[in-house]
């Protein structure tokens, strides 16, 4: 079979929108490191009882959102974390073991104070993770920190599943608009109250969860087609930056988030 | 069979955990530099067919495949995924799971399987240029491959498997999602494939048009067998492929009408009238006239 023209080979050349330079300082960074930022992130807000770590986090992830410019396209992410949220606070207030300082009795219902810090806490923490996770994804394009993360040793089974993971969310948000249209198209109201909405979710959820197996199945054939499986180390198009300030700081960011762990675990910090 | 060719013998395919073969005893041959069309009815086996010669049945998904599926005379099963990428290409009917889903833009779509093999930069460029010339979608380049329409979508999907540059090519209805200029893109493209470069297609297709002007040899199934195979142009006009509600392309319907109201073809239309590339080109709004960019088979030698 002839190869593609070696003469137009020698000459290529990538063009700009695949070369694009990145905009902005935290644009710039390399997508390792913002992986970096945000597990840490993650493991302070998470690791870090009572208020202090969650509220630290999402202090240094407004000042981030705001550095990096998406801070307005952070709302849908934060409001992504509601039905979360309400479940937390619901089970919390009402249900929190042990808990007897009781703020009000409704009838068999008996929310307390300890159980509604404990899903303020809780939330914020889900916040902060729904947040540092949405940074990430809005500053690093996924073929960068997949090829960044490749190189770094990660084997191609490892991309993919980070990648799957991440490609996950807004596909199965578009599919999951394709069934309700095409579910009201058939006649089934989801509009109206919260019993009405919570009926439209059942099916919703059968045609999204087959939906999803049955094109993982597809998409392991179609990428095995693409030489996905091939041994050779894949193609790198750009160099991605990096420098030995972002290597000091990955391990900084990193051994820190460890540290705090530990150290609240071992009961040496003494946060509000 | 000759060592230089995608054959299956007598291959029979059962998916992992069903109790029935989907495909019985199929033996066929896809050649190089010609095209093989395949046709049947819903639930005939022809995607599992896709499946199983390239190779991906049952490597990928699993099941049991008795009979033999060669490769230039090796066997797909002693083949790794990444060897038979490089060795057959496969277009899935659904072109938005075939796309990585990781690239920013359709040119880096078309890069990914390049780049899998670890190619040098300069050959990735050449080839995905090369596969976006084929189709014509150069335009799409710096799109966003999920904000494609179908047809679109459809044709980076098939450049996607161009890029790779594999010596025979799978399609599983290829132009599913495409309007009349995109169908004749694609098979303007695969007729230059053929022709130009030697890659032999398999290609399953419900327009009869496209494969009366594409297609060197049409196989039938049904039921997972070979109903029959030949020449294209004797295949397309066979009276019984009604029976299978496969419709006939427009020059056998053309020819049919005037036969049955008493009329003698040849004579009642002017010469070339009906040359199945001049009766796709004009079904698909192309120019029309009997040398058209798809007839890869010099003056209708197989006309019906």
């Amino acid at each position: 079979m002839t190869s593609p023209a070696a003469g137009a080979a020698s000459r290529a050349t990538l063009p700009g929108y695949v070369l694009r330079p990145t905009r902005g300082a935290y644009q710039g960074l390399s997508p390792t490191t913002k992986l970096v930022i945000a597990f840490a992130e993650a493991a302070i807000a998470f690791g870090v009882r009572g208020w202090t770590g969650p509220l630290a986090v999402l202090v240094v992830l407004a000042l981030t959102a705001a550095a990096a410019g998406v801070a307005r396209r952070m709302a849908p992410f934060a409001l992504a974390t509601i039905p979360l949220v309400i479940s937390i606070l619901l089970v919390n207030t009402l249900l929190y073991p042990g808990a007897t300082d009781v703020i009000v009795r409704v009838g068999p219902l008996a929310p307390t104070y300890s159980g509604l810090t404990a899903a303020l806490q809780a939330t914020l923490r889900v916040i902060a993770f729904a947040l540092s996770a949405a940074i990430l994804g809005l500053t690093t394009p996924t073929d960068d920190l997949l090829a960044d993360l490749e190189r770094r040793g990660l084997g191609r089974r490892g991309t993919f599943v980070i990648g799957s993971a991440i490609r996950m969310v807004p596909r199965m948000g578009e599919r999951a608009a394709e069934i309700t249209d095409s579910q009201r198209a058939r006649g089934m109201d989801t509009e109206g109250g919260l019993s009405r909405r919570v009926r439209g979710i059942v099916p919703l959820a059968g045609p999204m969860i087959f939906g999803a197996l049955t094109e993982v199945e597809e998409q392991t054939m179609a990428l095995e087609a693409r030489a996905f499986s091939a041994p050779a180390r894949r193609t790198v198009l750009r160099t991605l930056p990096d420098s030995a300030a972002q290597r000091l700081l990955r391990w900084v960011l990193f051994l820190g988030a460890i540290a705090a762990i530990a150290a609240e675990i071992a009961g040496v910090l003494h946060l509000p | 069979m000759s060592g230089v060719t995608l054959a299956l013998s007598g291959a029979t395919y059962r998916y992992a955990g069903t109790p029935r073969d989907v495909l019985a005893g199929i033996t066929l041959e896809v050649t190089p530099g010609r095209v093989t069309g395949l046709v049947g009815p819903n639930e005939a086996g022809k995607s599992t067919l896709c499946l199983v010669a390239s190779g991906l049945a049952p490597a990928s998904i699993g099941g049991r495949l008795d009979g033999s599926v060669t490769m230039d005379g090796t066997e797909t099963r002693s083949l790794k995924p990444h060897e038979l990428a490089q060795r057959c290409g496969v277009l899935f009917q659904n072109p938005t799971t075939q796309l990585s889903g990781t690239a920013v833009t359709v040119y880096e779509e078309l890069a990914f399987g390049p780049r899998n093999l670890g190619l040098p930069i300069p050959e990735v460029v050449g080839r995905v240029e090369w596969a976006m010339a084929m189709l014509g979608i150069e335009a799409l380049a710096p799109k966003d491959p999920a904000r494609l329409s179908g047809g679109q979508a459809q044709l980076v999907a098939l450049a996607s498997v161009l890029a790779l540059r594999p010596a025979y090519l799978v399609l599983d209805e290829p132009t599913s999602q495409l309007d009349p200029q995109g169908t004749r893109l694609v098979g303007e493209a695969l007729a230059h494939l053929a022709g130009e470069t030697g890659t032999g297609v398999l290609i399953v297709e419900h327009k009869t048009e496209l494969l009366a002007a594409l297609a060197d040899q049409v196989v039938v199934i049904d039921g997972g067998r070979v109903l029959e195979s030949g020449p294209a142009a004797v295949i397309l006009a066979d009276p019984r492929l009604a029976e299978l509600w496969i419709e006939p392309p427009a020059a056998v319907r053309l020819r049919r009408a005037l036969s049955a109201a008493g009329l003698d073809p040849d004579a009642a239309l002017p010469a070339g009238a009906l040359d199945p590339v001049a009766a796709a080109s004009r079904e698909d709004g192309g120019p029309a006239g009997p040398a058209g960019a798809m007839d890869r088979r010099g003056g209708g030698e197989h006309r019906a």
